[in-house]
């Protein structure tokens, strides 16, 4: 029988991809897999047929596209303008190292036979047999660092929490994926869900917790679809219950759906909200290790970092450290996003350089204009020149220049971007979204937009310029968190790259006494 | 009618108790009640405070944190446009103020029919497939100003 694939991802769905799978079917008369995405979003919604060679894609594929593909022989997987050939032979999908995303976009995301017969459960059929503190060994040796931007060692957070001693602790999914440019996390979600409940229960028996929640932002419907019925399925199963996978330990998990509040992305703003209150950051220590939910020892992760331990445990942490340099180990989903050719989700070991992304993979911009800037690590990170690719995506290189890497999101901007008005809207932003606890954000933010606003009309332009280098000094190190404490990444990588756009002739770097 | 007063009033009782006693039970039970009413009517403010054991200031402060929670109905039609950096480079500014001057209302608003309200979105997820919109619930990507106009007299008549 022929096997058609149609991705259920946002993405896909968003370019029309639920119609076109009815509509295939209607004509076909053939069940339709809604799978995951292969991350290719200029390609959606992203046919495939299965053949006697392989998998063959079509796309973008719209309404008006399929009597006439199915007519010329879609279904034998025969050329046209809109084949693509053999999916694991396209040059986007072979140049990639695919650990945490290779099942994404082949598999059923709702099949838990798809998922063993494709290496799933594998690592935690492994943690079973493991003691706790093995469990962590492994997470160590990974060198494996948070994906949600902190970068902070996940091996020190579990032995932490394992070292706790409560009655309750919890795991805690971080899925209020907010940074424009990023989507990796609704993407694994959407496509593969259960690697991340595997990965949380692995993390439940590793650091003794037998509860979990994936705090869910209210932006993504689909993800919270597919996760509660993968959910129900992983019970059904018994990955998830009294006695996970015959261990004899009970991890129970649930979606917890969060509110549309950029800020409970910072965990500490997330805990306060899965208890029920306003999202506002919590003052560190204590950490959430040692207090998190409901004042229990809690491990809280970003659902990449959680999408990485099925991998580490079933092949182990060394294999996972042996990809990436230096003390940036392991694979990382790059999202090529904003005005880009060919954008979507490039899953790399850390190393490859930023010119690489933009260019090889993603083929410049869309609009055929020059790029002036990227973007890189959401709304947090800084603006970088177009002629300063050159550099390999790694959490240090990117600190050595007062950049991140964040949750490896790249926004591509052409050179009609207005580099002054981003600067505000960074402000802007930071102002909408500022949880309001402490001054230096909540206040700072609107100066900041409001001084800015005053930079651009021409007005005084050297000394309001004086005041927003002071605003962001005291912003970055006065701030109780990430939200006011890296607002002045992007502003004042403007400052220093683009100095024309804010009336200067050359750049300089804020804060830094003006020299 | 005069038994108008015996009439169960938006307040969902049910929708409240249902999460006593669970994790982030006041969350769940605002947007249990958004979801169901399309805002969160003032009238739940002291049963919500009751049933979770908090002040009605602590309520307040709750709906009023989140974008999410509105304290009145939405237009008929919600479109929501997503403003943040991914899709500002494609174009995100000038088409939502083609739709709101289209419409002749401001971002947030509703217009004076009651039929549609725009409204900001930061980030749908769809960063490679921007502008990105939500129209209806549908998720929408690549979104030209045609596409919002159609959106806009579909929902209009």
């Amino acid at each position: 029988m022929t096997k058609i694939y149609v991705p259920l991802d946002s993405s896909a769905v968003a370019m029309g991809a639920d119609e076109v799978a009815r509509k295939i079917h209607a004509i076909t008369g053939f069940d339709v897999v809604r799978n995951g995405s292969r991350g290719m979003a200029w390609l959606e919604p992203f046919v495939e047929v299965e053949t006697a060679t392989g998998r063959v894609g079509y796309g973008p594929v719209t309404l008006d596209d399929v009597q006439t593909l199915i007519e010329d022989g879609m279904l034998e997987g025969r050329a046209h303008p809109l084949c693509h050939g053999l999916v694991e032979e396209m040059p986007f999908i072979k140049a990639q190292e695919r650990l945490t995303f290779a099942r994404c976009g082949i598999t059923n995301p709702l099949s838990m036979a798809d998922y063993e017969t494709h290496g799933g459960l594998a690592g935690v059929l492994k943690a079973v047999g493991m003691t706790a503190e093995a469990i962590c060994d492994e997470v160590i040796t990974s060198g494996l660092r948070g994906r949600g931007g902190a970068a902070f060692p996940a091996g020190i957070k579990w032995s932490t929490v394992r070292g706790a001693k409560a009655d309750q602790k919890y795991i805690v999914c971080n899925a209020d994926e907010g940074d424009s440019g990023t989507f990796a996390d609704r993407m694994i979600m959407e496509g593969d869900p259960f690697l991340l409940i595997e990965g949380m229960v692995i993390a439940g028996l590793g650091v003794g917790a037998t509860k979990g929640y994936i705090y869910l932002r209210s932006e993504y419907p689909i993800a919270q679809e597919v996760l509660t019925a993968a959910i129900d399925r992983a019970y059904w199963k018994g990955l998830l219950g009294d006695d996970v996978m015959g261990s004899g330990k009970a991890f129970h998990l649930e979606v917890f759906m969060g509110a549309g509040a950029y800020i409970c992305g910072e965990e500490t703003s997330l805990l306060e909200s899965l208890e029920g209150k306003r999202g506002q950051v919590r003052a560190k220590p204590p950490l959430p290790a040692l207090e998190g939910l409901d004042a229990k020892p809690t491990l809280v992760h970003n659902v990449i970092s959680l999408c990485a331990i099925p991998t580490i445990l079933a092949k182990g942490g060394a294999f996972y450290r042996d990809h990436g340099m230096g003390k940036s180990t392991g694979t990382m989903p790059f999202q090529i996003a904003g005005n880009v050719a060919r954008g979507g989700l490039v899953e790399k070991a850390f190393g490859v350089t930023l010119r690489d992304l933009v260019e090889t993979f993603g083929g410049g911009t869309r609009s055929g204009r020059p790029l002036k800037a990227v973007q890189v690590g959401g709304p947090l990170g800084a603006y970088i020149p177009a002629d300063k690719l050159d550099m390999p995506m790694d959490y240090e290189t990117f600190m050595g220049i007062g950049a991140g890497v964040g949750h490896g999101g790249i926004v591509l901007f052409d050179d009609t971007a207005d580099m002054a008005a981003q600067a505000k809207y960074a402000f802007d932003f930071c102002a909408h979204e500022s949880c309001g606890k402490c001054t230096p954000c909540r206040i700072g933010a609107v100066r900041g937009s409001e001084v800015m606003a005053k930079v651009i009309a021409g007005e005084e332009v050297e000394a309001n310029l004086t005041l927003i280098e002071d605003l962001l000094e005291v912003m970055e190190d006065g701030s109780l968190c990430a939200m006011g404490g890296m607002t002045p990444v992007p502003v004042k990588s403007v400052l220093k790259y683009f100095p024309e756009a804010v009336g200067r002739e050359t750049g300089r770097e804020a804060g830094k006494g003006g020299d | 009618m005069a038994d108008d007063h015996f009439q169960p009033r938006r307040q969902g009782d049910d929708l409240i108790t249902k999460f006593v006693g669970e994790t982030g039970g006041l969350m769940r039970a605002l947007n249990a009640l958004q979801a169901r009413d399309g805002y969160v009517d003032a009238a739940n403010v002291p049963l919500l405070a009751k049933a979770f054991n908090v002040t009605k200031a602590e309520v307040k402060g709750v709906i009023s944190f989140y974008d999410d929670f509105t304290k009145a109905p939405k237009g008929e039609h919600v479109i929501r446009i997503c403003q943040a950096e991914a899709c500002q480079a494609v174009g995100a500014r000038g088409l939502t103020a083609h739709a709101l001057e289209k419409l002749g209302i401001g971002l947030g608003d509703t217009t004076a029919d009651g039929k549609i309200t725009v409204e900001a979105v930061y980030c749908l997820g769809l960063c490679a497939s921007g502008p990105a919109a939500m129209v209806g619930g549908q998720l929408k990507g690549r979104v030209s100003a045609t596409c919002l106009d159609k959106a806009i007299e579909e929902a209009g008549q």
